[in-house]
This record gives structure tokens, sequence and C-alpha cells, in this order.
């Protein structure tokens, strides 16, 4: 229930204004709630001296049945100056199409942004029912209080059973902030879904950087969230025959209900740029490069390949390069067809980061580094010896 | 102006296993550290301490009693004082009711706070939930992934380093606000001889579950939304061929025969 104290209250319009279902009037300088408030929780947060507050009771068992339909974010990346949705929103969906036909019901996709919107069309092609689209002039760059409101609302209206977020930076900020205000379960940065005989979601994650696994399922509370480690799960190419529909949601959205403002933006990877989370060659440096300049060698190497550069929290840490190229546990997760560790000793945290790599190369001097653990060919010998000749080498076959 | 650290305990992970006949984790005999993130989040509250006048600075954590060590390293490194939420009633908590724990205590004893700092992640449960879930139920607006933190209009509002996949944003924020840390200040956290004798002088409250006023129905296990329904070892990948490499100019060709195999050149 949603109760609002007469006594802070100011009579401000602003949950007014913020209320997305015109379920809050302010009347004589007192907000009043209306039947048709469905709980989002957008109110609560704009209000500038916390008079509004929401009681949730546990849901009854036979209302949690009630909840139906797989939906997950569809989370877009700036690409030739519009915004188009990620990869892992395709093996997003190619895992919750899983889900949605063995527990036989809707696939939904959900993307926000501005105008700039693009690609939608084909998230149908990879194994959406419905694409909801949520276009506003506040949704241009994701911000965690407005794109909370929305999937909130979203959430409120829809009654899903299982919502999905890819486990990338903006994932983890967003997911648990919604998990938090509707009151639901939610399990991290998890590497395999399935359901069981219950109907239930049940989410596995590592933990204790990899070393355990943990299946996790929230039996009390609806939708099931999960975040969902990128690059882990596969996708099919997209099958234009699908059929699917594309809706327009009617987003209602404050400025008063974003309280943080971006005043500036440094960018250290340019748009043309790939993103190691989206790239099939990596080339990956740690400190056993023993030296900036070395990195050269590492470039050249990735330039010789067509593919990109990276590297361990450690050369991160020594300014090497810039946290976006940071591949482990607190960097990003990558999944590329190859993935060379040149003078990476390959620490748990580092591992979990790139053992989904298709094909792993590592080259180290210490026959004892665990990166030999999980790599392909393993190579014990000085990388700034092997580099030159390699590059040279694989410059002549090509 | 007070700033209040919310910091974890936890093992030294790379020793834990599972034992293969009772299927639970072996901690036996490892060693406990506060969380390295966390970490940053004090030497930040510190720095801030340090640059602006009038900061009163307070460590929470929730764990069993021996978290004590991770609150004494906080007071030894400078903070203020500390409050350790320990008793059997929190045990078994997931991230909600952690988050929804931390913040009835910060409603009921500490609620004229003006920052919350946290580590972005702990480096066991690695879930970096509890940061967002806290400010949620606070409702008050977050940061992550900050690397650098100004407080500006006369400490009423934070100018914020923050780290995005593609570089660095500037935020700004009015306060109360909760802010995770990706990076710390690197101030050198190394405490003196004295440091360490003061900080066994100042206030290390242990808090029962009986002196919040939560329902014991929303604490631990019982208040927790997920379950943990099994815990197994991850499938080991077959290790593949590790050649000698003294020879780079013979290392080069296998290497590229290698590739040549795999069909990436």
């Amino acid at each position: 229930m949603l109760t609002i104290n007469f006594e802070k209250c100011t009579g401000c319009k602003i949950c007014e204004k913020v209320c997305p279902f015109g379920a809050i009037v302010v009347i004589d300088a007192i907000a009043q709630v209306q039947d048709n408030c469905t709980l989002c929780g957008a109110c609560v947060n704009s209000c500038p001296v916390d008079a509004l507050s929401i009681e949730r009771k546990p849901v009854p068992k036979e209302e949690l049945d009630t909840f139906s339909g797989i939906f997950i974010w569809g989370e877009c990346e700036e690409r030739d100056k519009g915004t188009t949705p990620k990869k892992v929103v395709r093996e997003l969906l190619a895992q919750g199409r899983k889900l949605a036909d063995s527990l036989d019901q809707a696939l939904t996709v959900v993307v926000l942004g501005d105008d700039k919107m693009q690609g939608l069309e084909a998230l149908i092609t990879y194994g959406a029912d419905r694409v909801m689209r949520c276009q506003h002039k506040l949704l241009g760059r994701f911000t965690t209080d407005s794109f909370t409101n929305v999937i909130a609302v979203i959430i409120s209206i829809e009654k899903p059973s299982i919502f999905l977020f890819g486990a990338t930076p903006h994932g983890r900020e967003l997911a648990p902030r919604v998990a938090a205000r509707l009151h639901c379960g939610l399990t991290a940065d998890c590497t395999g879904l399935e359901i069981n005989e219950k109907g239930e979601l049940v989410q596995t994650r590592p933990a204790f950087g990899g070393n355990i696994m943990a299946s996790i399922v929230s039996p009390y509370t609806r939708p099931q969230m999960a975040t969902v480690r990128p690059n882990v799960f596969s996708f099919e190419d997209p099958d234009s025959s699908r059929k699917g529909e594309i809706v327009n949601f009617n987003v209602v959205l404050s400025p008063a209900a974003i309280k943080t403002k971006v005043v500036a933006i440094e960018r250290l990877r340019d748009e043309k740029e790939v993103s190691i989370e989206d790239a099939g060659i990596i080339v990956s440096a740690g400190r056993g490069c023993q030296k900036k300049e070395n990195l050269k060698l590492i470039q050249e190497l990735a330039d010789t390949l067509g593919g990109v550069t990276a590297g361990s929290r450690a050369i991160v840490e020594l300014d090497w390069i810039p946290h976006t190229k940071q591949v482990g546990q607190s960097g990003l997760t990558v999944g590329p067809q190859l993935y060379m560790a040149v003078g990476i000793s390959g620490a748990i945290q580092h591992l979990v980061g790139m053992n989904s790599a298709k094909t792993i190369i590592a080259i180290n001097k210490d026959p004892d580094a665990p990166i030999f653990k999980v790599a392909d060919l393993g190579i014990v010998g000085n990388a700034m010896e092997i580099l030159p000749v390699l590059i040279r080498e694989l410059k002549r076959v090509k | 102006m007070k700033i209040i650290i919310c910091v974890k305990q936890v093992p030294e992970i790379m020793d834990i296993t599972i034992n293969p006949e009772t299927g639970t984790l072996m901690r036996e005999g490892v060693d406990s550290i506060l969380n390295p993130f966390c970490e940053y989040a004090v030497e930040m509250g510190l720095d801030l301490k340090r640059r602006y006048s009038d900061i009163e600075t307070v460590a929470i954590s929730m764990g069993p009693l021996q978290a004590k060590s991770a609150l004494m390293r906080c007071l030894e490194m400078g903070i203020g004082r500390a409050i350790l939420l320990a008793d059997m009633k929190f045990a078994g908590s997931d991230t909600w009711a952690t988050a929804f724990t931390l913040a009835e205590t910060i409603r009921t004893m500490e609620n004229d706070f003006d920052l919350i700092l946290v580590g972005k992640q702990a480096i066991d449960g690695d879930t970096a939930q509890v940061g967002p879930e806290l400010s949620e139920i606070l409702n008050i607006p977050q940061i992550m992934y900050a690397v650098g933190i100004d407080l500006i209009d006369n400490n009423k509002k934070v100018r914020v380093k923050k780290e995005i996949e593609a570089g660095n944003e500037i935020v700004e924020v009015k306060l109360p606000a909760l802010i995770s840390l990706s990076k710390g200040p690197m101030i050198g956290s190394v405490s003196s001889f004295q440091e360490i004798l003061d900080a066994r002088k100042k206030e290390l409250r242990v808090v029962r579950a009986s002196e919040l006023t939560i329902d014991e129905n929303e604490l631990g296990l019982k208040g927790s939304f997920t379950q943990v329904v099994k815990i197994f070892p991850p499938q080991v990948k077959k290790t593949g061929m590790v050649i000698d490499g003294s020879e780079p100019q013979g290392a080069a060709k296998k290497l590229i025969e290698f590739l040549k195999q795999r069909k990436v050149v």
C-alpha cells in the first residue's frame, strides 16, 4: 500500500508529475492516492521530502502463479550515431527462448532509448515474440533513476514470471535497484538458467571467484530476477521467418525523477573501436610483459591477427591500459574465438573473465602459472622473445 | 557531515573448496581480510575527511563476531567508530536481507548521514547488489564504479568521476547519496604504531537483532528472497598441451601450426 505522510507533504506535485498512471492527485496542497496505483514506486523515489512510502506484503502462492511471461532488458549501446541492442541481448534472447518454450510463455524484450534506437526488428529474428519499445527523450542516456522507474512500471503492469538483465556494468546497477523497489529476489551474474519440476527458475552462478558453483531459486517473489553473465550463452543465426510484434510503450518520465546529472564524459574508447566484450580475437597482456613499451608488440600481434588488445587488472592498475580493456571479475567478461594470454599468470579472478573463450593460448615464463590449466595451447617461455618471431612469421604466411 | 562506510569481511578466496563428501564449504584455516573494494571505500572516506573539515566517519559491517577484525582494520586506518551487526538471526542473509538489515540499522541509529560509501563488489560473493539495494531501500540516489569524489556546493553535493564501459563520466548529485568505489584514492593506508594503539580506544559497538526494530521473519535466511538449493564444484576444463618455448623460432612455428588447425589463420 502507498501511504502519504501528510505532515511531511508540501504539495509540490512532483509525485503527480512522475506517476505514470495518474494515480496521485494533489488536492488542497496534499497528495492523495487513487485506486489505480500499481505500487511501481516511481513516486517514492522522486519525493523531495520523503513523504511517500510503500508497504509491501508477501505475495500469496496462488498470486505468484498468475505471473507469466519471460522478459529481458534489451540494453543498447551507441553505434554509428544510433543506439542498438548489445550482443548480450542476443544471448539473453536465445536463453530466454528456451525458458519461454519450456514454460509455454511468451518472450518479451524491453528496449529503452530516445529517437536514436535502431535494430529492434532484428530482436524478433533472434527469438523475441514481442519487442516493447520505450521511447522518451530522457532515456537517451542510461541513468539508474530513469531506467529503474520505467522497468518497475512495466513489471507492475505486465507481471512477468521472469525478468533477465545482462550482467554488464549498467545491468548490475539497474537490476538490484528494480529488485529492491519491487521486493524481488535477484541472483547476480548467472552462468546457467533452467526450469525445475516446480516451474521455478534455477539460477546457477559462480561464487568465491569461480571455485564454487551455486544454484539458487526465488520461491517467494515474482518476477524471478537475474543478471546473466555476458559471453557465456551462445546464440544461433537470426531466423527471418520468425513472427513477432513491436509495440510502443507509453513512457511517463519527468526530469524531477532523475537525481544524478552527467556533467562530462571522457571517452577512452571511440565508437568505432570494437569492445573487448564483442571481439572475436583478443591478445591480452599481463604484468609478465615487463614494461608498458612492450605493449606495442601486443598491439602489433592483435593487428596482425585482426583482433583487439586487452589486459589483466594488474596492468590496469599500473596504468598501462584503460579500465575499458580489463578482463576479469572486476572488469569485463569476454568470449572470443581466440584469447591469447601473454604474460598473464591467470589468477582465478582473471580466469572467470575469459574461460568461455573457444580457444585459449597462453605464453608465460612460469611453468606452474594457473593460466596453463585452462589453455588449449601453453608455451613456457619468454613472450617478449617469442612475439617478434611470431608476428614476422604470421605476416609471412598471411 | 557524516560518512558511513559499509564493509564486508571476506575469506582469502583462493583456498575455498568443497568437501566432496558433505558438499559443504571448507573454510577452516582460511584467513579473513577486509574486502579490497571495501578498503577503497574506507580510504575514500578518510581522504574526504582529510580534505574537508568536520567529517565524521562510521564503518558498519554485518557478519560473525570474528568480523570485528575487519572493523578494527578500519579503525586502525583512521575511521572514527564502528558498528558490527552480529547475531545468529542474521545468518544466511541474501543480498536483499543484508541490504534491508543495513538500511534499518542506518535508519534507526545513523539517520543523519550525508554519504554512504561501499566497495563495488565483494570478492567472495561478487554480486555487487547490496549497494544498489541499500540505496533503493533508503530511497537515495546511487553512483556506481566511482574512482574519485569531490564535495561541492558547501558539502551539499558531490562531483564523482565514475568508470563507464567506454571511459569515464563526471556525475553530480545532491546528498544524501550512496557511492560505490571501483578504485581508491591510493592514500597509502599503512597505519602508524600510534594509530594501531589508538584504534583500541575507539568505539566498536556490537549490535544484536533485538536492538533493531525488525521482525525476526525479515532477518537472515527467513528474510531472504533467494534460496541456495545446491552448491557444487565447477567443471574443470580439460588441460590442453603445454610446450617448451625456450627456443622462440620453434615455439612460434608450433603456435602458427596450432592456429591453422583451429582455422584462426
